[in-house]
């Protein structure tokens, strides 16, 4: 666990990291979401430590999965985000970044796995094509070490050229986790990534996410708590569209300072 | 009466209907198949029609029909396409696409005999055009354009916003996701979307008839310049349709053997467009098969 001393925690219940002790990967500066007229996210603002597994937990509709979408601004199109996303003391929600070439930067895996309809290889090379990767020897040592990665190589390397449609839901979703670490983000948004999976493919999903953690940066929205205390650094507890508590995932399942995390992590509501 | 009963009446009776369908079908197609597939014979479909004697053919006729139906394809699908890609993916859902995809679905239900009298006299007439191919060719694209439009806008429509998420996700941009992952995805019930209006386009005589034209010129098989008048593939030509000949045997044709030509006829048309309704399913279903297992 890391050193308390370099975190501090506001009145608010919202834990922020000493730059000088974290090196920070992602941050949101005074962030409001709006769908239409009405307000999603009113006070989110987090840090997020690099190399570090931090969960977002919250009852249905508590804007957990808006502000992970807002991260890599796939919202753009459906909401208006206002405010800071601070990414290598860069504002990636400022009109005049590259979306695309951001996202390449900050990757994101869905709650219903979504292969496209074409085969294991090409859902992971089409995207480094298309940026120019045509080397055929580059694209295999990518394809395997993603796959590799995403704990599947040895299930699927026979059948590289089946399609992906095929495939079990759980290979399904780990195919996505391969395809977007293939291009190499820093970060990894998940959003509930094992919620439409049987248990045994959600324990493989989290091993792996353990494992990529060495490499990555990841927020994970959940639903399930136990997977939040299994695999998170820390935790922030989502409800109305406000972050109300933001800690390590320890305190928060053992200690929560605030009523209505405690209320949620017992499970009396939500 | 308990719910059992009624569901089971309600079951009978729908059969009923569904069998009346099919009976009513079935004794059309059995009707034109019987009576023509007789006459069908290489000589029938290779040589050209007589209008005084009997034991002429339907050679030009057939060709034109393909020749028209390539034309119209080649016009209408790049336009549909790009249409029912901007209304599915590009325009958003505003008074303006409203009165667009209302206007497209008004055009789709325009007789075809309106169609053909517009292409008369904007095509024939006003362009200049003649009798032509090329006019024949507008025409059906006119008709053809608004189901086409529609077909690929509901073919992109039923493909998963999960598809676009994904490759938004992977830092694709909105050209290369539509391109590269929604149409390549959609291409099987595009597909089947054009062969089925191919078999409509084929079928289809009134729109034809004032523009087309009804007459079929010797045609030299020989010469495949489209700049010379009597070559195949000249646009300016008229070229009287399988369809339209059919129409005009039976309102003026004076051969003796009128009779056996309209039927012969009339089983080449049936059959040609079964096929591109079967080829429609087999195509469909066996892009999707090697889309989602090779």
């Amino acid at each position: 666990m890391a050193d308390n001393n370099t975190m501090t925690t506001d009145q608010r219940n919202i834990m922020t990291f000493d730059p000088q002790a974290h090196e920070i990967a992602l941050s949101t500066e005074d962030l409001h979401v709006f769908y239409g007229n009405s307000e999603a996210i009113s006070e989110g603002d987090l840090q997020f430590e690099r190399y570090k597994i931090t969960a977002l937990i919250g009852p249905s509709g508590s804007g957990k999965s808006t502000y992970l979408r807002s991260l890599n601004r796939m919202n753009d199109r459906i909401a208006t985000v206002k405010g800071k996303i601070m990414y290598r003391g860069l504002d990636i929600n400022s009109n005049d970044i590259d979306v695309y070439e951001m996202r390449r930067h900050i990757g994101m895996v869905f709650q219903r796995p979504n292969p496209f309809a074409k085969s294991i290889y090409e859902n992971i090379a089409f995207a480094l094509r298309q940026r120019g990767m045509n080397k055929k020897a580059d694209l295999d040592e990518i394809v395997e070490r993603s796959l590799r990665q995403a704990a599947m190589w040895d299930q699927v390397k026979d059948d590289l050229n089946k399609s992906a449609l095929a495939l079990s839901g759980g290979q399904q979703q780990r195919l996505c986790i391969a395809r977007a670490i293939a291009i190499k983000p820093d970060i990894l948004l998940l959003d509930e990534p094992a919620s439409a999976l049987d248990p045994v493919s959600t324990s493989q999903i989290e091993d792996t996410l353990l494992e990529l953690k060495q490499n990555y940066t990841i927020i994970i929205v959940t639903h399930n708590m136990q997977q939040a205390s299994r695999i998170s650094d820390y935790t922030a507890f989502f409800n109305l569209g406000k972050a109300l508590e933001y800690a390590e995932t320890g305190d928060i399942f053992t200690n929560p300072k605030v009523d209505l995390t405690n209320d949620y992590i017992s499970g009396n509501f939500g | 009466m308990n719910a059992k009963r009624v569901d089971k009446i309600a079951t009978g009776v729908l059969y009923a209907i569904a069998a009346l369908v099919v009976i009513i079908l079935v004794a059309l197609l059995g009707y034109i198949l019987v009576q023509g597939v007789p006459e069908i014979s290489w000589h029938f479909l290779t040589s050209p029609a007589l209008s005084f004697e009997a034991g002429g053919g339907i050679g030009i006729q057939l060709f034109n029909s393909f020749y028209l139906l390539f034309l119209a394809l080649l016009i209408s699908l790049p336009i549909s396409l790009g249409a029912g890609i901007y209304l599915n993916e590009y325009a958003g859902q505003n008074t303006i696409t409203g009165l667009i995809r209302t206007t497209i679905e008004i055009l789709s239900s325009l007789p075809s005999v309106v169609v053909g009298l517009f292409g008369y006299l904007f095509f024939v007439v006003q362009f200049k055009l003649g009798f032509s191919i090329l006019s024949g060719a507008f025409a059906l694209t006119v008709f053809n354009l608004p189901i086409l439009t529609r077909s690929i806008e509901e073919a992109l429509a039923n493909i998963s916003d999960d598809q676009r998420e994904a490759g938004y996700a992977l830092g694709l941009s909105r050209w290369e996701t539509v391109t590269k992952i929604v149409v390549p995805a959609a291409l099987p019930s595009i597909i089947t979307g054009v062969v089925l209006s191919a078999g409509r386009i084929f079928g289809e005589a009134a729109a034809l008839i004032y523009t087309a034209g009804q007459s079929a010129p010797a045609l030299n098989f020989s010469d495949w310049n489209p700049f010379n008048i009597s070559s195949p593939l000249s646009p300016l030509r008229p070229a009287e349709t399988l369809a339209v000949h059919i129409w005009k045997i039976n309102s003026e044709g004076i051969m003796p053997d009128a009779k056996a030509v309209s039927a012969g006829a009339s089983a080449v048309l049936i059959i040609a467009v079964l096929l591109f309704n079967f080829l429609a399913r087999w195509l469909g279903k066996r892009l999707y098969k090697h889309l989602t297992a090779e």
